[in-house]
């Protein structure tokens, strides 16, 4: 899921840096991640996994590493998948 | 100065103050604007700065409405300083603009500032000396994107200097402060930066270019080589990304739609005025009726429109504050809400900078030669040109895309009554 979501933000995050620089645990904000920018990787997160991130799961936590948001997709795969 | 003698100093000038309410402040802004109207011609004509209007700020103390009473200021609401905006905007636009950008530098400082020692005693200074603050956020070859800076802090020995090549620095010559964006360190990428307050004795100004322009002509924004020096504590300790977003923007978009308001509540009253005066004695109104009605009905909207922004960015201040009391982490914020409160900004923007214009045309039209005119009570050419630089002011058409952008996060935009 981390290929995906690399992928994601290589297309949609706009970094200042390359994301094959930055390791699972880097502060994506740190890197130049903007608000805007943010929109378009929540966007392709849903296309790609099929899930709606819910308004209280969008936050700076979730944007901030690969990490974040590999947890949080795992976590709405799981609990969508079980609705 | 040692630290002790600071807290007392600030402590001091809290209860020496006398509190001001804001009707008062009202007040003491319609006498700057008596003040600012008288020379608004002259300030047009020769594109020179309101020496006079902004002198007269500096004695009705003005320039400390907005700081918290502990630090010495009279602690006015966003809404009042919104109202002050608009009144002074009815004398002068540029005295009224050179007033709103000098508050949302003000803020920025208000709102993260107040930890460090430095700034704590630069904002007595500013109540004591009713400084003015200016900003240089854009630089040359970075477009007008306020988001990145080229120049950088070099911090050695816990001092830095900088240079930069600003493209306008609105009335820096005339500025005791300037509040200065550069990337944190000569490492950072372009988007990583901080804000630093430069005191006059800190900085020099070398006029690069010139300002002579449609509108706004007593703003005197210029261009700019700015070279400043200092200390650490200078620098804001938020990423500049956080302060714009928290304090300079909501701030800029909502002042700057009060004078724009302002501005054309102005021309409106002169063009009700004129009406009055050609409807007196006449059995019929006179075929400009409806376009009053209209520009009337439309000023009102522009009131309400601003007066919701107003409130939602003073509850986004409010629930910032209670955050900060509880300890909670800013990274648990819904972005929802910061996403929704920036569309709405640039929204405010979109609608009060095109229907100020409109109003001010129709106005035009209302009161025909007389307001084409440049020397009858009811002129409103000086008006419609400083009201041209609204749209531009952060181009309408960057901000129409930044807005469909924010609204791509939002599953439903519209809200409701």
């Amino acid at each position: 899921m981390k290929t995906e979501l690399r992928r994601i933000l290589a297309e949609s995050a706009r970094l200042d840096v390359p994301i094959d620089t930055l390791a699972d645990g880097d502060d994506l904000y740190a890197a130049g991640l903007s608000s805007l920018a943010t929109v378009h990787v929540m966007l392709a997160i849903e296309d790609e996994f099929g899930i709606e991130i819910p308004d209280h799961m969008l936050t700076r936590r979730l944007f901030s590493s690969v990490d974040s948001l590999a947890s949080a997709v795992d976590e709405l795969r799981r609990s969508q998948a079980a609705a | 100065m040692n630290a002790p003698a600071q807290e007392l100093e600030v402590a001091e000038l809290a209860q020496s103050a006398i509190l001001r309410s804001e009707s008062e402040l009202i007040e003491a802004a319609k006498r700057v604007a008596a003040v600012a109207a008288q020379y608004a011609d002259a300030v047009d004509r020769e594109a020179r700065f309101p020496a006079e209007a902004v002198a007269a700020m500096r004695k009705e103390r003005l320039f400390s409405a907005m700081i918290p009473t502990e630090y010495g200021g009279d602690g006015l609401s966003l809404t009042g300083v919104a109202r002050l905006c608009e009144a002074l905007a009815q004398g002068c636009a540029s005295s009224a603009m050179i007033y709103a950008m000098h508050q949302s530098q003000v803020v920025c400082i208000v709102d993260h500032g107040v930890n460090v020692p430095w700034q704590r005693a630069f904002l007595a200074r500013m109540v004591s000396e009713q400084l003015l603050l200016a900003s240089a956020t854009s630089e040359e070859n970075i477009g007008g994107n306020m988001r990145t800076s080229a120049c950088a802090v070099d911090l050695v020995d816990n001092a830095f200097r900088i240079e930069k090549l600003a493209p306008t620095i609105s009335y820096g010559k005339y500025s005791d402060a300037i509040l200065v964006t550069a990337r944190r360190h000569p490492d950072a990428p372009p988007s990583d930066q901080v804000l630093i307050v430069a005191p006059r004795e800190t900085f020099t100004l070398e006029q690069r270019g010139t300002w002579d322009t449609l509108g706004m002509r007593g703003t005197c924004s210029e261009g700019h080589r700015l070279v400043a020096s200092g200390i650490a504590e200078q620098i804001l300790p938020t990423p500049f990304s956080k302060i714009a977003d928290e304090s300079m923007l909501p701030v800029s978009h909502t002042l700057w739609s009060s004078v724009w308001c302002g501005i054309a509540s102005d021309a409106a009253n002169r063009g009700h005025q004129f009406f009055r005066n050609q409807a007196r004695g006449k059995p019929a109104l006179p075929p400009s009726a409806a376009r009053l009605s209209q520009v009337l009905t439309l000023i009102k909207m522009m009131q309400a429109r601003l007066r919701e922004s107003l409130a939602n960015v003073e509850a986004a201040q409010a629930e910032r504050a209670a955050r900060k009391a509880n300890q909670s982490n800013d990274d648990d914020a819904p972005l929802a809400a910061s996403i929704g409160i920036n569309a709405d900004l640039n929204m405010l923007k979109l609608a009060i900078s095109q229907s100020a214009l409109h109003v001010v045309q129709e106005t035009l039209m209302i009161c025909g030669m007389a307001g084409y005119k440049n020397d009858t009570p009811f002129s409103v050419g000086r008006h419609l040109r400083d009201l041209h630089s609204a749209p531009l002011m952060i181009s309408n058409d960057r901000i129409e895309l930044n807005t469909a952008n924010l609204l791509l996060a939002q599953r439903a935009a519209t809200g409701t009554i």
